[in-house]
């Protein structure tokens, strides 16, 4: 413990507690770091790849999800570990960024650090461990862009986003139906994308989940739907030509937001303000009415009376629709978001081709679906399977494979998978660190050994021979000077990922490389961490 | 410590606890396979029940249940293993959306786990498993598709197969002698239903006393209310008009509003102005002519007296499910404001008898000769609740099997010819599949076969023999072949009229399948913390 004298040789307090604070310094803190962060990284190793295995995890409250998905397991592990909780955060940041490759970049990090441990043990400082990383990621960074392809997505049916898609729901327990789930999520993106701007507004991708039937009846549609039904039990269950009115005003009297009190004085008073509550409803509803709509949403709900006098007049309504969806519905038709009664205008009405109630199964669910909207830019993609976790689990596979469509169509750059392009970057890091004449040159042999740790990785999954599969990959590269041999993963009798059709986003590789480089670098620079002892 | 003897940090909370390879997949296979064992005592015209005893103080604990149903045991249990939470998950799956093989499923998911786990002993990886039950499980159910039929849904022989497939799913439950009768039943409620899949219009009241054979289906309705008194006991020819409304004193809805005044004189007035507004809703509500007013709201003593004088007969305080019923009978729409009394017609409800009628002890009105006639309800009479309960849950079963029949209208062969042929058809494709994923396809055909082996161990027959003899008679091509629980041997299914829902077989081969991979997948168990609990 760290004690400072004053000029008598008293001994005066620098932290406080001090008796209660653990407190590692030095090589110590290093190595405890790093081997924190290791831990983590194992655990996600062996999810990593077409044959890589699920995860199943418990939450404080006994419930129990299963999954494949990086980002998703270290944020229900519940780390507490300061250092492995870095890891946590690098695969979050990737999955907010690109939304796929998260097991990926955490087992990178985790490579990274087990080269700077036998660094460490070597001696070598380590700023100048991370001085040497960072220049062996501008290295591979470099030439991944080199090795990176153009491809067209528009082609043949947009087959490559297919196949992005395929590589990206490979490794999730959905992989069966890989090919009917990577077209519903391509499907899905061009839907709702703008192809002129390059842009993709995720928001208008909904993803509604319903347990039953089984993976396969998974199935895209046009439309949004609504968990929700009719708000009387009487009321039309479809409406053709729908115009819709979308409020975010409760059928109810208004409640003025200041503080304000009525006094009731005498009988005619109560009268008066009897009749005035019958003619808010009535004026309500003859609003609505007017203005032309078929249908009326609302983010509130309903008081008897105007829920009775909506039927009354044919006006099929649906009450506690979720701000959410009230924003969805509001581009998908057009319509415009109507705050108060008095601002119904014709114009306002969104339209769509129809908009009914479907049931589920036999405990009497119903969904609320708006089909063929005037802007058809939603839609919905309604999941479903055999249990929640199967579901739950559907859902987030879902979520990458769009996420990786939308990046295809933002940059349409590709790299091969199966550990081929960081192979290729290893082959050219390891020929920069020849070059470089200072103690960085085994930092940066180390970065080309960890690139190497994916491919490796890759093949212990599939239960080949890691070693020499790698050895043999790599040889092939050189020779041929094919930077697409990677680690056939599927067996399918070739090495080449571009037969393969192995697909991964440029951006998504980048993106991995440098976010790992940097949270290594991060970490090695930790050489004391002081932390209260009760933990 | 590592192997080097570097100290590991610790990584996770302190009680989080996580298990890796082998030692996580022994934990998953354990759960899933005791969950499986536990009910499939039940399976089977000869399975046995289960008593369901809640734990914990209080008066409602000691209240157990009876039951026979897969979803209902499995629901009711406190499992801590992931695994068999899954399983458990999928039943509850099953029985949401076609209501029965609820037990088939969480069997049939156990032991394909068993017949996995045999596998991985052999060293065999998990995903050369899956990969093969993958196969399996399409050719399953390309077979299971390709041996249903389908018949006209208004023919004859549509009713006779609805008639069947009640039979035998009631046939596992306590009502088995009496399944004949309960089976012509359910699917004359069905049938009522026309096509819509809407239980809610078939009521099932239970009451105690009588036996289970004086249970019957009454074509009317049958609200369980009692009409206020004074009001008239017998109405023909009614005019009933359904109402959700404040009839007590009808509060002022606008937002801030309090009563303020400063004599008696004033507090005397505004009584009567409420008075006067209550005279008044009634008066609309006379303008419509009814002659029975039903409300889902309370109805306090002013108006009832006043509609009892013009000599409407009311019902207060119908519930939510009642109301929409008689609605829906009746044709009558439900009514909030009174204001176009000149819709009269379009908003009364009509039937021809409403009347009093006695249960055993209780007071109930009969609505006979609706306008709409889709709804009806089931009286159900037994020894005890617990009886009932469990008369219940079997008529809800079968009620959604015939309801998912009528929607999907394609049957297969009971007495697990269905199974049986789907093994077989997984056994044919493993001959011609390479390698190591044949002997998960071997794997998959077993497990298939394990659900009519099981049948036959609860009904105390000779499994090994019987089975056998089945595939013998399979294999000559006796497409309807199946077992006769009846005597122990192996019977034509089409003379014993044992059938079942396509979709009930489909629905539980799939989901089972899934949860199976689900948790073939898993290497890794990672238990967090639980929650601390406050005291309070």
């Amino acid at each position: 413990m760290s004690l400072a004298f004053d000029d008598y040789g008293r001994p005066y307090i620098i932290l406080r507690d001090q008796g209660q604070k653990k407190r590692m310094k030095g090589l110590e803190a290093y190595k405890s770091n790093i081997l924190a962060a290791k831990a983590v990284a194992n655990t996600l190793s062996s999810s990593l790849g077409p044959k890589g295995m699920d995860k199943m995890l418990v939450s404080p409250d006994g419930d129990v999800s299963v999954t494949n998905d990086g980002a998703t397991i270290v944020e229900k592990m519940e780390i507490q570990h300061p250092t492995a909780k870095l890891l946590v955060e690098l695969s979050q940041s990737q999955d907010a960024e690109i939304g796929d490759g998260t097991t990926g970049v955490v087992v990178l990090a985790g490579k990274l650090l087990e080269q700077a441990l036998t660094l460490l043990d070597k001696g070598i400082h380590p700023l100048k461990i991370s001085d040497g990383f960072d220049r062996a990621c501008d290295v591979a960074i470099k030439h991944l862009e080199t090795i990176s392809e153009e491809i067209d997505i528009q082609a043949n049916e947009h087959e490559a986003l297919i196949q992005a898609a395929c590589t990206a729901l490979g490794s999730k327990v959905v992989s069966k139906r890989k090919r009917e789930l990577g077209k519903i999520a391509v499907t899905a993106v061009l839907d709702v994308a703008d192809l002129a701007r390059r842009d993709v507004n995720l928001d208008l991708i909904k993803i509604q989940t319903k347990t039953g039937g089984s993976v396969e009846d998974t199935r895209l549609i046009s439309g949004i739907l609504i968990d929700k039904d009719m708000s009387h039990p009487q009321m039309p269950k479809e409406v053709k030509d729908a115009k819709i009115c979308l409020l975010t005003c409760p059928f109810e009297p208004p409640k003025p937001k200041t503080k304000h009190n009525i006094n009731i004085s005498s009988a005619d008073d109560y009268k008066k303000l009897y009749l005035q509550e019958q003619q808010y409803f009535v004026d309500m509803v003859k609003l609505v009415k007017n203005s032309g709509a078929n249908i009326a949403l609302c983010q509130w709900g309903f008081d008897d009376e105007a829920n009775h006098l909506l039927l009354q007049n044919e006006l099929p309504a649906v009450r506690w629709v979720s701000g959410t969806d009230v924003e969805l519905i509001a581009m998908a038709t057009g319509a415009r978001i109507i705050p108060r009664f008095q601002e119904i205008t014709p114009e306002k009405l969104g339209k769509a081709g129809c908009v009914k109630e479907v049931q589920f199964g036999t405990s009497n669910e119903r969904m609320l679906v708006i089909e063929n909207c005037q802007c058809t830019k939603a839609v919905t993609i309604l999941i479903r399977g055999g249990s929640q976790m199967i579901v739950d689990e559907a859902k987030r596979s879902i979520h990458d494979a769009i996420c990786v469509i939308r990046n295809l169509i933002k940059d349409n750059r590709i790299v091969y998978g199966g550990g081929s392009a960081e192979l290729a970057c290893a082959i050219q890091v390891l020929q920069y660190a020849d070059e470089v004449s200072s103690v960085e040159q085994y930092a940066i042999r180390s970065f080309a050994d960890a690139l190497e740790g994916i491919p490796c990785c890759l093949a212990d999954n599939c239960g080949l021979n890691p070693i020499t599969s790698v050895a043999q990959a790599k040889a092939l590269q050189l020779k041929e000077n094919n930077p697409r041999i990677g680690i056939d993963c599927m067996e399918l009798g070739t090495i080449d990922m571009k037969e393969q059709k192995i697909y991964e986003t440029l951006s998504s590789k980048k993106q991995q490389i440098q976010l790992a480089t940097q949270v290594v670098k991060m970490i090695l620079k930790i050489d004391d961490v002081i932390a209260p002892d009760d933990y | 410590m590592d192997i080097v003897g570097n100290v590991l940090p610790q990584v996770l909370k302190d009680e989080a606890t996580e298990d890796k390879g082998e030692m996580a997949r022994l934990q998953s296979f354990v759960g899933a396979i005791a969950v499986a064992d536990l009910v499939k005592t039940t399976l089977g015209p000869k399975g046995m029940d289960k008593i369901l005893k809640p734990t914990g103080p209080g008066q409602e604990m000691t209240h157990i249940t009876v039951t026979n149903d897969g979803a209902t045991i499995l629901k009711s249990m406190y499992v801590e293993n992931p695994a068999a939470k899954i399983l458990i998950e999928i039943s509850k799956t099953q029985d949401e959306e076609v209501g029965d093989g609820t037990t088939t499923v969480a069997v049939l998911a156990g032991e394909l786990l068993r017949e996995g786990e045999k596998l991985i002993q052999k060293r065999i990886h998990p995903q050369h498993v899956i990969a093969g039950w993958r196969i399996a499980r399409d050719v399953a159910l390309k077979r299971l598709r390709d041996i249903s039929t389908e018949n006209d849904i208004n023919s004859q022989e549509f009713h006779d197969d609805l008639v069947k497939i009640a039979r035998t799913t009631l046939s596992s439950k306590l009502i088995t002698t009496d399944r004949d009768y309960f089976a012509d039943l359910c699917v004359k409620a069905v049938l009522r239903l026309k096509g819509s899949s809407n239980l809610d219009y078939i009521q099932i009241i239970k009451l105690p006393g009588g036996t289970i054979r004086d249970s019957y289906l009454d074509d009317g309705f049958i609200l369980k209310k009692q009409i206020t008194i004074g009001c008239k006991r017998r109405i023909e020819n009614a005019k009933i008009l359904v109402a959700n409304t404040a009839m007590d004193y009808d509060k002022i809805k606008i937002y801030g509003t309090k009563v303020k005044v400063n004599s008696m004189d004033k507090v005397a007035e505004i009584e009567a102005a409420e008075k006067e507004k209550m005279k008044h809703k009634v008066d609309k509500i006379l303008k419509y002519q009814p002659t029975v007013f039903v409300n889902r709201q309370l109805i306090y003593n002013y108006p009832e007296q006043l509609l009892a004088d013009s000599g409407i007969t009311v019902i207060e305080h119908a519930d939510f499910e009642g109301m929409e019923r008689v609605a829906a009978a009746t044709g009558a729409e439900i009514l909030s404001t009174f204001d176009a009394p000149e819709r009269s017609q379009q908003v009364l409800g009509h039937c021809d008898l409403i009347e009093e009628i006695m249960i055993g002890e209780e007071k109930m009105i009969k609505f006979t000769g609706c306008k709409k006639n889709e709804a009806c309800t089931i009286v159900l009479r037994g020894a005890s609740t617990h009886i009932l309960d469990e008369v219940d849950r079997s008529i809800h079963d079968a009620l959604c099997v015939l309801i998912t029949t009528v929607k999907n209208k394609r049957v297969v062969w009971g007495g697990g010819n269905s199974e049986m042929q789907m093994a077989a058809a997984c056994e044919e494709e493993a001959k011609k599949v390479q390698g190591k994923q044949a002997f998960a396809i071997e794997a998959f055909a077993r497990a298939l076969r394990q659900i009519p082996t099981i049948i036959c161990d609860n009904g105390g027959y000779d499994s090994a023999e019987l089975i056998q003899n089945f595939k013998v008679e399979l294999q000559k091509g006796n497409q309807t072949c199946g077992l006769n629980m009846i005597d122990g041997t192996i019977g034509n299914m089409n003379e014993l009229g044992v059938k079942e829902c396509l979709r009930v077989k489909e629905q539980a081969l799939m989901a089972a399948s899934e949860a199976a991979e689900l948790i073939m997948r898993v290497d890794n168990i990672v238990k967090c913390a639980p929650r601390k609990r406050e005291r309070a």
